[in-house]
């Protein structure tokens, strides 16, 4: 395959950037989206220009490090991450637009790399059960119906990729974080410090500056992992619960 | 450039034995409870005063960060990713071992012990194995109240699962997805200490250089790689949770940036590294496409519960697979190890689809493949039961391959997925640098010449949980650790030389990418210190890493600079580390002219094709001692006593 990458270059956070136009060719549709930019990289090294860069790691859906808008779709067409995405979803001469996710909490460091660490303090802020190491009873000693154990699952899958904010028109991150709300306040572990860790995470969320929600569903058609958009409403019920005391 | 100016070795010599000093005797059911209670502590007032350098966040790392945060201690942490959350650990899919016995199948701690020393084909120390053992229990505890989501019976309690070399039911899982959920527990653990100010959190900086201060471990010296600032950062003491070096080979199941950096320059500064040629080939992975590869992607090994492995009994047979019959069919574990069948251990399943393919009967591009076939299973337990169990990895399949394993089988083939080999640690998981510690993956305690699945989450998280931070205290607890002034010559000495590195890399503005070089010397170490070994390709292979790494330095080309974010020269910097890394492999692999576990000489096997150990001769760790880049290294030998699980030849049959 031949395509035309047009690519957001950015040498750093303050500087300014644009859209590159690139060629590449000799592409097979069995690669990775993420292998095709190794092609480009490989190139421009080899011509003495920089790389693209790009936050990249596991390359199989997990680790949740790389993410990029392609045609304008967060981790592109297919509901998966980059890393997922293989070049059989473009057609030969195809032109392909690659940005970073776009949001005011998530500042470009680089080209396609940007600054997610707002995640890491709304976690921080109450996305936890407190039990320090060597406290725990037997692991029987509370069953846990699997009803519940499996809404935490489906909800503990979020891999904080940080494409429902980037596929938000107000950038917000009420899925990320409703998803680790709703993990941890279904489970009879996570009781005790129900009311206090969605008080404590939607201000952190907040102060952050990440925008509100507008029921648009976008993030959950973009997320790889498929968290349930009624997980926002299931936050926004703990949040009621929890102000009434 | 002719031969004799490139510096190679093909020899060693060798040095003093190393010994364990610190598991105390008895009966090892007590060892660990007795080393607890002579290990000194550290007065809870006066833990805050300490400082502890933990490098990595994955099982192993996050889980100590925690701990030695919830302790009281200072703790400054480090991880190269963006967020700590995202250390490979995350990938792992299977599940993790524990001598629970809720199946109440016979399982015991006894039995844990016993299976992983044998499953270690002989070569990992008794005390540590049985701790690990010991401790197991306490892991699924601590998991559960931290939130962890494992599977679940209708009745709310935990489900398990068998999983290769055993025969009990003692794997806890969550979907495929069992790593990701215990490390979103350690990490959830480690960020609520990052938020209450007791952990000082660096990410996006990578350690590359290790301070030692009149003879110990001090600290580190690390690049912030996106303003590429060098600097030092001082500690009590240093602990790697940086991981295992299976990306030496290019192509492996690891992370893009896993990366063994960490680990070889503390080798480098007097920390042995032992066994690095056991590394372990997981039978279950995807198998490449093509020469743009970059990775290889594992399917979880408990697909073997349920698939079932064969090749066509014909040489050169293209049929599609639902054309060939069953007669001419040769399930071929099943056929040769009647009583495991599909669930022999990693380094048996791949070396038995290696032989097949050698024979001309591999399916797929190239030959090189195996069939996993779930018909039976689809038929016995219906298509939803099969995608309740094995869904997400079925999907990640047919989106890699664009094939439906429900309809036809899965293409499986060997890849490099984990190595037992790292630095060498005693009972109290230090090396032989004082004051630095090894976690997880990154040392080569427990599991011998051969993992057994679901034992590396087990394995970081009991020594991040439990097992440091009791002989961390110690450590701290008897030693005088003044202060180390910023001022200090060795961070001064070390900073620059960190940095002369960077900038020699940089200057030799050649015309080949650091990811050529690492293709090459991956490619060269499949094929020479790979799945099988031999003397004459280990003798090449260290004839040709030298003569690679001289390349190297003539003709890498890193663009840019080194005071921004630079990809490609943090790919460069760490290949250096790896040109060395795996002439040490080679050395070790040649000099151990045995079979054991994942490690396979053609020249020492049984008549029927297995591993032959020679334990008169092997039954030991090798420690390697650095001496210098080129030049032959040290061998400290550490005998390996079994008091309680007597050597057999491995059966499975």
């Amino acid at each position: 395959m031949n395509l035309t990458l047009r690519i957001w270059r950015q040498a750093g956070p303050d500087a300014a950037g644009s859209m590159t136009t690139y060629h590449v060719s000799g592409i097979s549709p069995d690669m990775s989206f993420l292998e095709m930019l190794d092609t480009l990289n490989e190139e421009l090294i080899t011509r003495g220009d920089q790389p693209v860069a790009f936050d990249h790691d596991c390359r199989e859906g997990i680790c949740g490090a790389c993410g990029m808008v392609i045609n304008g779709q967060a981790h592109g067409p297919e509901r998966t991450t980059t890393c997922q995405l293989h070049m059989r979803h473009f057609r030969d001469g195809d032109t392909i637009d690659v940005e970073p996710w776009r949001a005011a909490a998530f500042p470009v460091v680089k080209d396609l790399v940007v600054d997610r660490s707002a995640f890491d303090r709304i976690i921080g802020s109450g996305g936890y059960i407190t039990a320090p190491t060597g406290s725990a009873p037997d692991a029987h000693a509370t069953p846990v119906p699997k009803e519940a154990a499996d809404t935490a699952f489906e909800h503990a899958e979020c891999i904080g990729c940080g494409a429902c904010v980037a596929a938000c028109p107000n950038g917000s991150a009420m899925l990320f974080t409703s998803a680790k709300v709703v993990h941890l306040n279904v489970l009879p572990q996570g009781a005790p410090e129900r009311a206090s860790r969605v008080r404590n995470m939607v201000t952190a969320m907040d102060a952050e500056g990440f925008g509100g929600c507008t029921n648009t569903g976008e993030c959950a058609t973009a997320c790889p992992k498929g968290i349930p958009l009624p997980s926002i409403a299931a936050m926004n019920r703990e949040f009621l619960r929890a102000a009434r005391g | 450039m002719s031969g004799d100016e490139v510096s190679t070795y093909l020899d060693y010599t060798l040095g003093e034995p190393v010994a364990d000093t610190r598991a105390p005797a008895g009966p090892i059911e007590q060892r660990w409870d007795q080393r607890r209670f002579d290990a000194k502590l550290v007065n809870p007032a006066n833990r805050r005063k300490h400082t502890v350098i933990v490098v990595g966040t994955g099982l192993a790392g996050g889980a100590a960060g925690a701990t030695l945060a919830e302790q009281g201690y200072h703790v400054v942490q480090f991880c190269f990713q963006d967020s700590p959350r995202r250390a490979h650990s995350i990938a792992a899919q299977g599940g993790i071992n524990a001598a629970k016995n809720y199946r109440n199948d016979g399982d015991s701690v006894r039995r844990l012990f016993y299976d992983t020393v044998k499953g270690g084909d002989f070569r990992a120390r008794e005390s540590n194995v049985h701790r690990l053992a010991q401790v197991s229990v306490e892991i699924i505890d601590q998991c559960v109240a931290q939130g962890v989501p494992f599977a679940r019976e209708y009745g709310g309690l935990l489900d398990t699962r068998s999983f290769g070399g055993v025969q009990v039911s003692r794997t806890f899982y969550a979907r495929g997805q069992t790593g990701q959920q215990l490390l979103l527990g350690a990490y959830q653990a480690l960020s609520r200490q990052i938020a209450a100010g007791n952990v000082e959190m660096h990410p996006r900086t990578e350690m590359l250089d290790l301070l030692v201060v009149d003879g110990r471990a001090r600290g580190i010296v690390a690049r912030d790689l996106v303003t590429g600032e060098i600097r030092s950062y001082t500690a009590d003491a240093v602990v790697l949770a940086s991981g295992g070096y299976g990306n030496v080979f290019y192509l492996s199941t690891n992370a893009k940036n896993s990366n063994a950096t960490a680990i070889w320059r503390a080798h480098r500064r007097g920390a042995y590294f032992a066994n690095p040629c056991f590394t372990q080939i997981h039978p279950t992975c995807i198998p490449r496409s093509g020469e743009h590869q970059s990775k290889l992607t594992l399917m979880s090994e408990s697909l073997r519960n349920d698939g079932r492995i064969w090749v066509p009994k014909a040489q050169g047979d293209t049929r599609p697979p639902a054309e060939i019959p069953e007669e001419e069919r040769d399930y071929y574990l099943e056929r040769i190890y009647p009583a495991f069948g599909n669930l022999v251990p990693r380094d048996i399943a791949s070396r038995a689809a290696k032989n097949v393919c050698d024979e001309g009967r591999g399916v797929g591009p190239g030959g090189q493949g195996v069939y996993l076939d779930f018909a039976d299973a689809i038929r016995r337990l219906g298509r939803d039961a099969v995608e309740a169990k094995y869904g997400n990895l079925f999907e990640m399949y047919e989106r890699i391959t664009a094939e439906d394993p429900y309809r036809v089988p899965m293409r499986i083939y060997p890849a490099i997925h984990y190595t037992m080999g790292g630095l060498w640690v005693d009972y109290d998981l230090q090396t032989t640098v004082p004051g630095l510690f090894a976690i997880g993956e990154a040392n080569f305690s427990d599991h011998g010449a051969n993992r057994l699945g679901a034992s590396a989450l087990m394995q970081g998280l009991a020594d991040g949980y439990f097992v440091l931070p009791p002989t961390l205290n110690d450590y701290l607890a008897r030693h005088p650790l003044p202060a180390v002034p910023a001022d200090h010559p060795v961070l001064t000495e070390t900073e620059a030389e960190v940095e002369d590195r960077l900038n020699l890399i940089l200057a030799v503005d050649g015309d080949r990418t650091p990811d050529s070089f690492h293709r090459e010397l991956g490619e060269l170490l499949w094929d020479e210190c790979g799945m099988a070994r031999d003397e004459a390709g280990l003798r090449r292979a260290l004839e040709r890493i030298p003569r690679l790494r001289e390349e190297f330095w003539r003709r890498i080309k890193v663009p840019g600079t080194g005071q921004e974010l630079n990809q490609s020269l943090e790919k460069a910097n760490r290949l250096v580390d790896y040109f060395e890394l795996a002439e040490l492999m080679c050395l070790d692999a040649l000099h151990r002219a045995e079979s054991c576990g994942g490690h396979f000489r053609t020249e020492s096997q049984t008549p029927e094709g297995e591993a032959a150990r020679r334990d008169e001769e092997f039954g030991y760790a090798a420690a390697w001692e650095f001496t210098g880049t080129g030049a032959a290294p040290v061998l400290h030998r550490e005998a390996l006593d079994f008091e309680y699980v007597h050597p057999t030849q491995r059966s499975y049959a």
